[in-house]
């Protein structure tokens, strides 16, 4: 099923959306030819000329040919794809806010203000931290801003010297790629047998030129980091900060705080955590939240409380500047509020653990299929590997994850982390009832079946989709990125 | 107990436990230790119903005040057709994960290769990727290709006359790295080009047209200037003033950057943005984002996937030249249905009578006394006006805030300078009635006179 | 089983060089080609740079990798091998027949520092 691009469905002339004709004077209607001639635009663009009709059946039809969270199970590792309340995006639609400049004066915003002021306390509180910032768009622009407070944390001291960031080599790409946009060379800290951070080749890397380690808790094997206590302790001892990616929070969210493990900078990513959607690949949120050692470098303006009500305030002397162009994404931080107050303190604590529940559910079902290496203290997801399957009947990770589509499946996270071989990475979240997990389950015993008996026909999925297996190396070579 | 959107049951749990041969859920956490497991929950508010956080909100939105906004400073208010916020609204575009897995995902590849192209059209640029976070962060990228592309490079030349909140964007990046911003100063409203050192060390410059004043500024001759000392040249713009202003790729420029939040997006107290690079076929391997592609399958059917990611983090992690991950995908989806439903034609029209009103709305101001409309330059849909004093500016806007008008931006709400009190920057849109414009000018010469 | 010339050094980012005359021609090995999987790009360094050893200065690509070209001995680029322009999957095909870059006026004391034939086998094993 093939659905043409929209410009190959244009006619000249055809019009959908009709402007009101210039109401101005007569004198007015010739107005733009005065700009200069060597300053205009030279020749027109190609864009779709069609009906309205047109443009809806196209979009309609695309989107049936995407699966969200809205049409099925999505047991993607680290992304969190839980259900995204429709209340949320009702809000998010009320012309209240979505007609409100960013550049109003301050007395007229007062309900963005106030809401973005009680998110922020809230996410002080959910994660033990105390103070942050909303301006971040997702979770890597909550990392490099979080890096950046590291940066100019030390900067401020005179501590020149310290230019290394230590990061486990389970770590999610975005957090070496962020140390090192802000200038860090990256080191790699060993796992130990069990998948945890090696606390001896830890304290061996931590010279007084290492400026902070960056860490997921669960991590994302989806273990908790039992020695987190001491992993602080040592950090803080070498003088260096303690960062924590907050992708897995779900896990522990009303069961434990980032803030009493001794981090002193966070990132949250809205879009997962709190279930803000993921829109195809964003708009996310990535809040930064940071102790008291670090509040002062926070990016500005911040928001505060005062007698006459809420206000921005640009007066923080050490402040690293603006990482987005206004205050970040307001119509997520609704959403995520929403969510928050919905839940409220009962309902975030049930959200962790159900999800953790569910996790180990499918873990403890699962087995006797499939390999896991890691399962001391399963969280919120799990990574189990079909290194055994490759080596016996050919069949890969991508294998798996193409069979599963045409069970019906968005498959796990695949080839990530990199210290497992041929991976995927599960992570069912708390909205998935007892039977989506049973047939979840029932489809992977299907599939692994299949590996042993028929090897063959999991190499040509998936087979029900509009299209099958695609060229990745066609891709590269041609590179055709536009019409 | 049920809680809000979690299915278990007191049946569902047993049943599990059960599985799992365990009493409690307690003992999935025994493993976080008892030193930081919390007896109760986090100290926030306890759960609301549906209802009861609707009233709350309700009752917090009545809190922002609507107006007639004149305002610009980088978000405008254009019309945007009923069909933006109908498809962007289905569910399986809304709730749908990036699409790392083609097959399932053609319908969404498909609508971001479709952004992509016309993003090319409008710039006149070969590639464009998926979506950056805003237009400062595009700017905040450009000047990362730029010192990375250039073999010891260190500099970047950047217009001060560039959005402030971009320059403060640029600043902060620069800041505990080896790069340096080099500000290129601003005369009479527009960058001053007479004292450009483009050194070996230099990456690249970076303009803005129309620049933070609203004037559209002239680049001739830049683009060969800067190629022969091997620098790159990228120009920001406003993507629907590109339907009349000469496009960065009609400069000769390499990058061209910028915010598609004028193509379909609401004003949205400033987010969901989306920012937009799209760049010539040279650094195709350069640019960074998500890139959709053309292919086949083994059918020879045609598919989209995701390309080239041999650039991105996942695939580069500390080597990676840029960091970003997640993009505005659904706000670059707003924007693909805005311009479908504009077309060209629709996009041209839009933007005339953007300029149009905007130079009606100039005309009026500038007869009246005690303010200037800076005109020495042609501008677009915003311009400035500076008043001779700071009484009479408060004046004014007090005056058409009662009209319900919202009559411009203060340019040292941007630039947090003092000295720039007396300036009032006036975006006027296609969306401004007839009526609304001689309100506001009638409210003006009550104040002005 | 990774094929090894005994004709050629390597370095341990597993890259080979070949000397003739003033020429010192660099590629990669059959482990890194192996590793990579089928190359789709290869990035050309530019034409009378001097570049020093261990600088990075060129790339490989695959569908699902970069590997970086790290130059094992310092020397100016004389050419570059066009022919990976269009089919760079040359290089799978025969990763020794198929240089990426010649490099002049280069240091011999770099290349005398170079594993030989079964220092690299060695290495390999240690891997």
């Amino acid at each position: 099923m093939i659905e043409p691009l929209l410009i190959d469905k244009s006619k000249k002339g055809r019009l959908a959306y009709c402007y009101p004709p210039l109401d101005l004077p007569r004198s007015f209607d010739h107005e733009f030819e005065h700009l200069p001639s060597h300053l205009q635009r030279e020749g027109g663009a190609r864009l779709p000329e069609v009906s309205e009709l047109d443009v809806v059946r196209h979009f309609t039809r695309l989107s049936g040919m995407v699966h969200g969270v809205d049409n099925g199970m999505y047991p993607l590792g680290s992304c969190t794809m839980k259900y995204n309340p429709k209340l949320g995006e009702e809000i998010a639609q009320m012309a209240q806010f979505t007609q409100i400049h960013p550049l109003q004066d301050t007395s007229t915003v007062q309900g963005c203000l106030s809401v973005m002021y009680n998110l922020l306390e809230d996410l002080s509180s959910i994660t033990g931290m105390s103070w942050g910032s909303l301006q971040p768009c997702a979770g890597s622009h909550g990392e490099y801003t979080g890096l950046k407070l590291i940066r100019s944390y030390f900067l401020k001291r005179g501590d020149l010297n310290r230019t290394k960031v230590l990061i486990p080599v389970s770590a999610h790409g975005t957090n070496p790629a962020s140390a090192a946009v802000n200038g860090f060379d990256v080191v790699e800290v060993a796992s130990n047998r069990k998948g945890l951070v090696d606390l001896d080749d830890l304290k061996s890397r931590l010279t007084d030129e290492v400026a902070a380690l960056m860490l997921t808790n669960p991590n994302t094997l989806g273990l908790f980091e039992e020695d987190i206590l001491k992993i602080s302790e040592a950090v803080h001892e070498a003088g260096a900060l303690l960062y924590y990616d907050g992708a897995n929070l779900n896990a522990i969210m009303g069961k434990a705080r980032p803030g009493d493990m001794g981090f002193d900078v966070l990132h949250l990513n809205l879009h997962k955590t709190f279930s803000t959607p993921h829109g195809g690949g964003g708009p996310g949120s990535g809040p930064v939240m940071v102790n008291d050692l670090l509040r002062p470098f926070l990016p500005k303006p911040d928001i505060v409380l005062r007698e006459g009500g809420y206000a921005f305030d640009w007066d923080q002397a050490d402040s690293i500047g603006k990482v987005s162009m206004f205050w970040g994404n307001f119509l997520v931080f609704l959403r995520a509020y929403v969510y928050i107050l919905r839940m409220g303190s009962e309902g975030l604590r049930a959200a962790a653990n159900h999800a953790v529940l569910n996790a180990n559910y499918l873990a403890k079902k699962l087995k006797p299929y499939y390999e896991i290496p890691y399962t001391g203290g399963i969280m919120h997801e799990f990574v189990i590997s079909v290194k055994n399957y490759k080596e016996q009947y050919g069949v890969t990770a991508e294998d798996f994850a193409k069979a599963l589509i045409d069970e019906g499946y968005h498959p796990p996270t695949v080839y990530f982390p990199l210290i497992v071989d041929e991976a995927l990475m599960i992570e069912p979240t708390e909205s998935e009832s007892l039977e989506n997990l049973d047939a979840f389950i029932d489809a992977m015993i299907r599939i692994a079946k299949r590996a042993k008996s028929d090897p063959g026909s999991l190499k040509k999925a998936p087979i029900s989709t509009p299209v099958g297996r695609l060229d990745q190396v066609k891709a590269v070579k041609e590179a055709r990125v536009r019409y | 107990m049920i809680y809000p959107y979690i299915p278990h049951t007191d049946e569902d749990r047993a049943h599990m436990l059960e599985a799992l041969g365990l009493s409690s859920i307690d003992q999935l956490f025994e493993v976080v230790g008892e030193d930081l497991l919390l007896e109760d929950s986090v100290p926030i508010a306890h759960r609301r119903t549906e209802d009861e956080v609707q009233r709350m909100i309700d009752s917090i939105a009545q809190r922002n005040i609507r107006g007639i906004p004149f305002l610009g400073g980088g978000c405008y208010d254009h019309i945007v057709p009923a069909t933006v916020k109908a498809l962007s609204s289905l569910p399986s575009f809304v709730t749908a994960y990036t699409p790392y897995q083609a097959e399932m995902s053609q319908g969404l590849l498909q609508a971001i290769f479709e952004f992509q192209s016309m993003i090319c059209e409008i710039t006149s640029m070969d590639i464009a990727n998926a979506s950056l976070y805003d237009g400062s962060h595009a700017i905040v990228e450009a000047a990362l290709l730029m010192v990375n592309a250039k073999r010891g490079a260190k500099k970047v030349l950047v217009s001060e006359t560039i959005h402030p909140f971009a320059l403060k964007a640029l600043k902060t990046w620069v800041l505990g790295t080896e790069y340096e911003i080099v500000l290129v100063e601003e005369k009479d409203g527009i960058t001053d080009f007479s004292n450009l050192a483009i050194g070996d060390d230099v990456g690249g410059l970076i303009v803005q047209s129309p620049n933070r004043y609203g004037f559209v500024e002239d680049y001739t001759g830049m683009a060969e200037l800067l190629h022969e000392r091997k620098a790159l040249f990228a120009i920001s713009s406003d993507p629907l003033s590109l339907a009349i202003q000469k496009t960065p790729g009609q400069w000769g420029a390499d990058i061209a950057v910028g915010d598609t939040q004028s193509l379909g997006l609401s004003l949205a107290f400033g987010g969901p943005s989306c920012g937009y690079m799209a760049v010539k076929q040279p650094l195709l391997r350069r640019i960074p984002g998500r890139l959709v592609g053309i292919t086949a399958d083994a059918e020879g059917r045609r598919g989209f996937t995701l390309t080239l990611q041999a650039r991105e983090q996942h695939i580069k992690r500390e080597r990676a030249t840029s960091n970003i991950c997640s993009n505005q995908a659904l706000a670059a989806l707003m924007t693909t249905i805005h311009l479908s439903s504009l077309g060209w034609n629709g996009m041209v029209e839009a933007a005339r009578q953007s300029y149009a009103k905007a130079h009606y709305l100039a005309h009026h101001l500038g007869q009246l006394p005690g303010v200037d409309v800076l005109d020495a330059h042609p501008f677009w849909c915003e311009f400035p006006i500076v008043f001779h004093d700071a009484k009479r500016l408060r004046k004014f806007l007090q005056e058409l805030r009662n009209e319900g008008i919202f009559a411009g931006v203060r340019l040292s709400a941007l630039t947090r300078k003092s000295a720039d009190e007396l300036v009032l920057l006036v975006a006027v849109t296609e969306k401004r009635s007839r009526e609304e414009l001689e309100m506001y000018i009638a409210a003006a010469q009550r104040v002005m006179k | 089983m990774s094929r090894i010339l005994d004709t050629l050094r390597y370095s341990k980012d597993h890259e080979w060089v070949r000397i003739e005359g003033e020429k010192a021609y660099v590629g990669i090995t059959d482990y890194a080609q192996d590793e990579l999987g089928e190359i789709v790009f290869v990035e050309l360094p530019p034409i009378g740079e001097r570049y020093k050893k261990d600088e990075e200065i060129s790339s490989v690509e695959s569908v699902k990798a970069a590997s970086p070209i790290i130059n094992p001995i310092e020397g100016v680029v004389l050419e570059a091998n066009e022919d990976l322009d269009g089919s760079p999957e040359l290089i799978n095909e025969d990763c020794y027949a198929n240089h990426l870059y010649v490099l002049g006026s280069f240091s011999q004391e770099d290349y005398d520092s170079m594993m030989d034939g079964n220092e690299y086998k060695t290495y390999l094993a240690s891997l």
